[in-house]
């Protein structure tokens, strides 16, 4: 079965990485890419059905008051917690980045959204250097990892941007779960390539350098750093000095997630 | 009935926060905890049920991270401290936090609050509490700002009993109250009084003119026949006030000038600066091809882009609230210009921020006039306030830089600026151009009118005091303004406005009383507005400077539409009145008259101020450098607090949303050189991009402000184009900030200079900005930055932020400083002349005097067009435009900016006279490019260059090491890690 991938991407609330976003979906040749107000979703829930891929995107929901993420999924939670159900159970896909990663945490949909009871297992916190860093990351890729976005991708260079960014899991037993599941997607890399906890590298101070995280099947995925401004290999800090040495690659690395999941729905989800 | 959530972090989590309070305590007071934890607190004053109650404690508290405090019983804190907001004080979190509860119920609370305050237990070693006043100053020191927040200190044994706390709760009334000021029958000792006791800002001619005007039989008997008091009442006052500001009206730049030349002993007159040196020029600039499409008539200039898009730009300054609340005025600065962008043409886009600083210096350790912030207070605040609001608003900044000088230690300038993008074609008409008609509604949207900012204008049309108002500052509220950002242009895309404004000084006195000048007259009614909380009266509804509030004018059969949309969108917006052709600004609230404003009175009625100027004093020497330990100076010069990297801190803004960013603010390998301009796309399938690039340099004007303003012209032109602008595609905004230049005996004795230094800088920007390519489009001008505290005055020097705005026809040809390739040719465009006047290396080591740097009066255009040429063939590999820190510190940010290394043949450098080797690196002539090219495009290069003679000065070495070569030997050699480690170690701006 080969369908035409559908994309919803939720804006409103002080989100704003819709453009970028919505470019990246489209250069990775989905077929239709919507832009959905959350008071239009809430509204009417029908878009749910149609689409094949949700897309949670980063911005400052609420201006990040009393946590990141928190104002937004209590929001969703209270107004759209059986569509959004209904939507795991078919086995679509989520992909939450930034601030759309801390909501779908802070909504108990990552790192176990197969339950979709919405139990909060972890959270996303503050920073340990107390503050908001921009600055492009190395990240390395679990290979044995089900996440559907990042299949075949062995490490990416990403601009990272968030105060809070530090994961944190309730207890030992959630952590242990997610390592053996391999759902510890990417890890942040210092210089010697290695999972790093150390700033800058680590902007955030995470325990063993973890970046993202995907649910058991792959397809609930959420990330700290933004691959959809890395769609351009001309937005990398390096990219006219490697375009005059004529070494700049065609695409930009964020490109590559956004085309595994369309490639993904496009056989059949 | 109040109930209170305090959340606390789990026992096991380590508290960061609390950890970062206990530093700051032991740093700056005399407390030395050993520890302090961090709790929040939500006093919700909201009806709920238990069990809804229940519902939002899940909600608030995280399970994985925190959990409920709900007894003190067993806790030993030394003592507590509770920061919360002064009543009234905008509440961003407690907002959310209501939402919250709404979303939890599912009802909505129009009259409910939740207010947030921050706890901090503090646990001493010893045992003996130092008393209560002492606590509370030391928190004020630290934790919070006494214009806006309240600490409430608990002893251990008061902490131990707590159960309720108290809460911010605005307790106004309803009792509208319209005054009559009898002005016609004030004498001039009443009239001055009226004008103290209301923050009017009003010289005695404007209040005089105000008198002539309520005392005319015709005014009077209009007024009677209309059933109004033949007195103006308040609102009238304060609105002519607002309107006739320094902030709004720019009197001095409208003024009449006498300008004496003290040394050619000639008298000449300037009839409006204003007019015949900024807007004048740019007129004639017009009259031959070029690329503005509005300019003067609205709230940016706006130029041509592409076929898709117009741009805009605007930068203001947000200088007197952010010395009061660095924070907050520092946020209302960047989402304040964001508006005015928002507010241009039919409603542009803010697609790219910028901000600038110039504050004292960060170490200063000196005593303090009282009433003043320690700089570094001013600068932390001012940078997290602009961080918050660009990073929540998600608009990228470009450009950030600081500047540091003692004199900025009374007033920090604040500039914070904004490039809109605009459609070039909207509904069939051009994107840039508004219109109103009669019979259009005048709508707000937005935020709610509260008792902030009223004064605002007035206030800072004033020089800085003790007893400047609190009102008069305010915070912003980003997501607010993000939802009303994104609801007008969804608004727009679907034509249901037709013209739009912001309310920024005056608010709707300013923003009404402008757009009414279309149709000529409006008609408000006050007792609509949405307001905050009760207890305003309808002058205050008038000109109150709430924030995140634009006007906008509704055709009668789109108002249905645009309001569902708007409730759709969840922001607020009333209809408040609608415009007319009466000739009148007519306001009421309910059946009460409150304001009936001629409308040409309120515009045109300001006398033309007349002041006297004296050219500014000559204080250029011929001094240099001499002899200088090059290794020393140039390491000197990486440390210095203006140069050293602060990369760490810039980081903490957003430079990449919108994933558009291609020179960004950073450039390098890593860690990072700051960048001379930034890159931006407006979209992800076309490589056209805009560039932006700036000069200030207030050192330069001490010495001369003529050939200071010339030179910052000169390098914000040279860096753009440097960079890749194209030098038929660019435009200027000129951002005076001037310290008082109205001449008083005995508050201002040499005021006459300082006009008369204004005179100058404007004669060089008339002469310059058109003359390269940058026509003035926007400006701004802040002309009473003194401030006045413990019978000290101190004034900032003369500064002028000169900033460009160009089109990059195609990104990929941009140029970065670091060299590309081993064996390219290291090149010099421009000749070096002794001109360390002002310059960093004088500053580094204290020296005075000097010749100030400038172009000629033909300039350096020639050159740079067919520098450009060159640059779009491909000829070029890599460029760097030599400014503060001369030839020497440029190579030195090259070698830092990449891998390679350069050899550096001093011999080989044109130069106008003999110079020392350090006065000939350090120097900061103008009209200078270093660049590299590939040995074998040499010769077509030197071939399109030869009228301007470009010097071969050295290669590119595959070391990574920049070595300085006199007489085919080597003087001096610096590595990549001892310069980066000079860069980064800076001690004064960390």
């Amino acid at each position: 079965m080969s369908l035409k991938p559908r994309i919803l991407i939720i804006t409103g609330y002080g989100l704003n990485c819709q453009k970028e976003s919505a470019a990246a979906f489209r250069h990775a040749g989905a077929h239709d890419v919507r832009l959905i107000h959350l008071h239009d979703l809430i509204t009417d829930p029908r878009p749910l059905d149609s689409a094949h891929l949700l897309m949670l995107i980063g911005g400052f929901s609420y201006g990040d008051h009393v946590a990141a993420g928190r104002a937004f999924a209590t929001r969703l939670k209270y107004s759209l917690a059986t569509p959004f159900k209904k939507f795991i159970a078919d086995g679509k896909l989520i992909l939450g980045v930034c601030n759309g990663f801390q909501i779908l945490m802070k909504l108990g949909l990552l790192p176990d959204s197969g339950e979709g009871r919405f139990i909060q297992k972890a959270t996303i916190t503050e920073n340990i250097c107390g503050r908001f860093y921009d600055a492009w990351v190395h990240l390395k890729i679990n290979p044995l990892s089900p996440c559907i976005y990042t299949k075949g991708l062995p490490s990416l260079e990403l601009p990272s941007r968030h105060g809070e960014g530090r994961i944190l899991f309730k207890d030992d037993t959630v952590a242990a779960r997610i390592k053996e599941n391999h759902q510890d997607v990417l890890h942040y890399t210092g210089p010697d390539g290695k999972p790093t906890e150390d700033f800058p590298y680590n902007p955030n101070g995470t325990e063993g350098g973890l970046a993202g995280l995907c649910n058991s099947t792959g397809r609930v995925f959420g990330l700290m750093p933004h691959p959809e401004a890395a769609i351009l290999p001309w937005t990398h800090p390096q990219a006219l000095s490697r375009s005059r040495r004529g070494d700049l690659p065609g695409k930009g690395e964020g490109l590559a997630l956004f085309v595994n999941a369309v490639d993904f729905i496009r056989h059949g989800l | 009935m109040t109930r209170f959530l305090e959340i606390k972090l789990q026992p096991m989590r380590p508290d960061y926060k609390g950890g970062r309070v206990l530093e700051e305590l032991r740093r700056h007071t005399p407390l030395n905890p050993v520890r302090v934890e961090h709790r929040r607190l939500y006093a919700f004053d909201v009806p709920l049920t238990n069990e809804e109650w229940e519902g939002c404690i899940r909600e608030f508290v995280d399970p994985v991270l925190e959990e409920e405090a709900r007894s003190h019983g067993g806790e030993t804190p030394s003592f507590v401290y509770r920061v919360g907001f002064l009543p009234g004080v905008t509440d961003n979190e407690g907002r959310t936090a209501l939402e919250m509860a709404s979303a939890i119920t599912g009802r909505l609370f129009e009259e409910g609050h939740v207010y947030t305050s921050s706890l901090y237990l503090v646990f001493l070693s010893r045992q003996s509490l130092p008393e209560k006043t002492f606590l509370e100053q030391w928190g004020y020191t630290v934790l919070a700002n006494p214009l806006i927040q309240k600490i409430e200190i608990f002893t251990q044994e008061e902490w131990k009993r707590l159960h309720a706390f108290s809460i911010p709760a605005v307790a106004g009334k309803d009792h509208i109250r319209v005054e009559e000021i009898p002005v016609a029958s004030l004498d001039e000792n009443e009239l001055q009084n009226l004008n103290e006791e209301r923050h009017l800002a009003l010289s005695l001619d404007e209040l005089r003119a105000i008198r002539a005007f309520y005392s005319r039989e015709e005014v009077q008997k209009n007024r009677q026949a209309q059933g109004l008091s033949a007195n103006p009442y308040d609102a009238e006052i304060e609105m002519l006030a607002q309107t006739w500001s320094e902030h709004c009206k720019h009197k001095i730049f409208a003024s009449r000038i006498t300008y004496t030349d003290s040394v050619l002993n000639q008298k000449t007159v300037v009839d409006s600066l204003y007019k015949t040196m900024i807007k004048d020029p740019t007129r004639r600039f017009m009259e031959k091809k070029n690329p503005i499409v509005s300019v003067f008539e609205d709230n940016a200039g706006v130029i041509a882009f592409n076929d898709s898009y117009h741009i805009c730009y605007k930068v203001e300054t947000h200088n007197s609230p952010s010395a009061l609340d660095p924070y907050g005025g520092a946020m209302t600065g960047i989402v304040g210009v964001n508006r005015d962008i928002l507010g241009t043409g039919k409603g542009a886009l803010p697609h790219i921020n910028v901000w600038g600083y110039c504050f004292g210096p960060p170490d200063y350790e000196a005593a303090l006039p009282s009433g003043l912030l320690p700089p570094r207070r001013i600068r932390e605040g001012v940078h997290r306030g602009v961080i918050d609001g660009g990073n929540q608003s998600g608009i990228p900044y470009g450009r950030g830089w600081e500047l540091f000088d003692e004199r900025y230690l009374g007033k920090p300038l604040v500039y914070c600026g904004t490039v809109g993008l605009l459609p070039r074609t909207l509904h069939g008409e051009d994107g840039a151009f508004k219109s109103i008609s009669c019979g259009d509604i005048i709508v707000m949207a937005g935020g709610r009118i509260g008792k902030d900012g009223i004064h605002g204008a007035t206030f800072s049309s004033r020089r800085l005091d003790e007893t400047s108002p609190v009102q008069a500052v305010q915070i912003g509220d980003p997501i607010t303004q993000k939802m009303m950002t994104d609801f007008l242009i969804e608004a727009r895309d679907k034509g249901l406005f037709k013209a739009i404004t912001d309310n920024g000084a005056g608010g709707l006195a300013s923003s009404v009383g402008e757009m009414a000048r279309e149709t000529g007259g409006a008609f408000l009614d006050l007792s609509l507005a949405p307001l905050k909380y009760h207890g305003l009266q309808p002058w205050e509804v008038l000109i109150s400077e709430a924030q995140e509030r634009m006007t906008l004018a509704v055709a009668p059969d789109k108002l249905d539409d645009f309001l569902a949309l708007a409730s759709r969108r969840e922001v607020l917006c009333t209809a408040l009145g609608h415009f007319t052709d009466s000739g009148f600004f007519h306001a009421v609230h309910d059946n009460r008259p409150v304001c009936f404003l001629e409308m040409d009175f309120l515009h045109d009625g300001l006398p033309q101020m007349e002041l006297e100027a004296l050219s500014p004093p000559q204080n250029e020497t011929d001094a240099g450098l001499g002899e200088q330990d090059l290794q020393t100076l140039l390491h000197t010069l990486l440390r210095f607090r203006e140069i050293a990297s602060r990369e760490t801190l810039y980081r903490s803004y957003d430079h990449e949303v919108k994933g558009l960013s291609i020179v960004k603010p950073f450039t390098g390998l890593g860690p990072y050189i700051h960048s001379d301009v930034s890159v931006t796309a407006v979209d992800y399938d076309s490589f056209e991009a805009i560039l932006l690039s700036e000069g200030i340099n207030p050192w330069y004007s001490d010495l001369n402000p003529y050939k200071g303003t010339a030179a910052i012209i000169d390098e914000a032109v040279r860096k753009a184009v440097t960079a890749g602008a194209d030098p038929g595609h660019m435009a200027g905004l000129d951002n005076f900030c001037w310290p008082d230049p109205v001449y008083h005996p005995e508050t201002n004795p040499d005021g006459k200079e300082k006009l008369g230094a204004l005179v100058e800088s404007c004669r060089a920007l008339a002469h310059f900005a058109p003359l390269y390519g940058a026509p003035c489009i926007s400006g701004k001008d802040s002309m009473k930055n003194d401030a006045f505290l413990d019978g000290k005055k101190i004034s900032i020097p003369y500064t002028l932020l000169f900033s460009v705005i160009a089109k990059v026809n195609d990104y990929r040809n941009t140029m970065t400083p670091a060299p590309v390739k081993e064996g390219d040719i290291l090149y010099i465009l421009g000749i070096t002349a002794k001109e360390l006047g002002g310059s960093a290396a004088f500053r580094a080591l204290n020296k005075k005097g000097g010749i100030v740097p400038a172009p000629s009066r033909e300039g350096f255009m020639d050159m740079y067009r067919a520098y450009h040429q060159c640059a779009e063939e491909g000829m070029i590999q890599s460029a760097h435009a030599p400014s503060k820190g001369g030839l020497a510190l440029s190579l030195a940010l090259q070698t830092l900016a990449g891998p390679l290394g350069l050899d550096v043949d001093l011999d080989a450098f044109p130069t106008d006279g003999d110079l020392s080797d350090t006065d000939l690196l350090f120097s900061e002539s103008c009209g200078r490019i270093l660049l590299t090219v590939d040995p074998e495009q040499a010769a077509f290069f030197e071939d399109a260059l030869s009228s301007f003679t470009p010097a071969r000065a050295g290669r590119v070495n595959k070391e990574g090491l920049l070595r300085f070569l006199k007489n085919e030997k080597e003087i001096a050699a610096f590595s990549k890690d001892s310069l980066m480690q000079s860069y980064q170690r800076s001690p004064h701006v960390s």
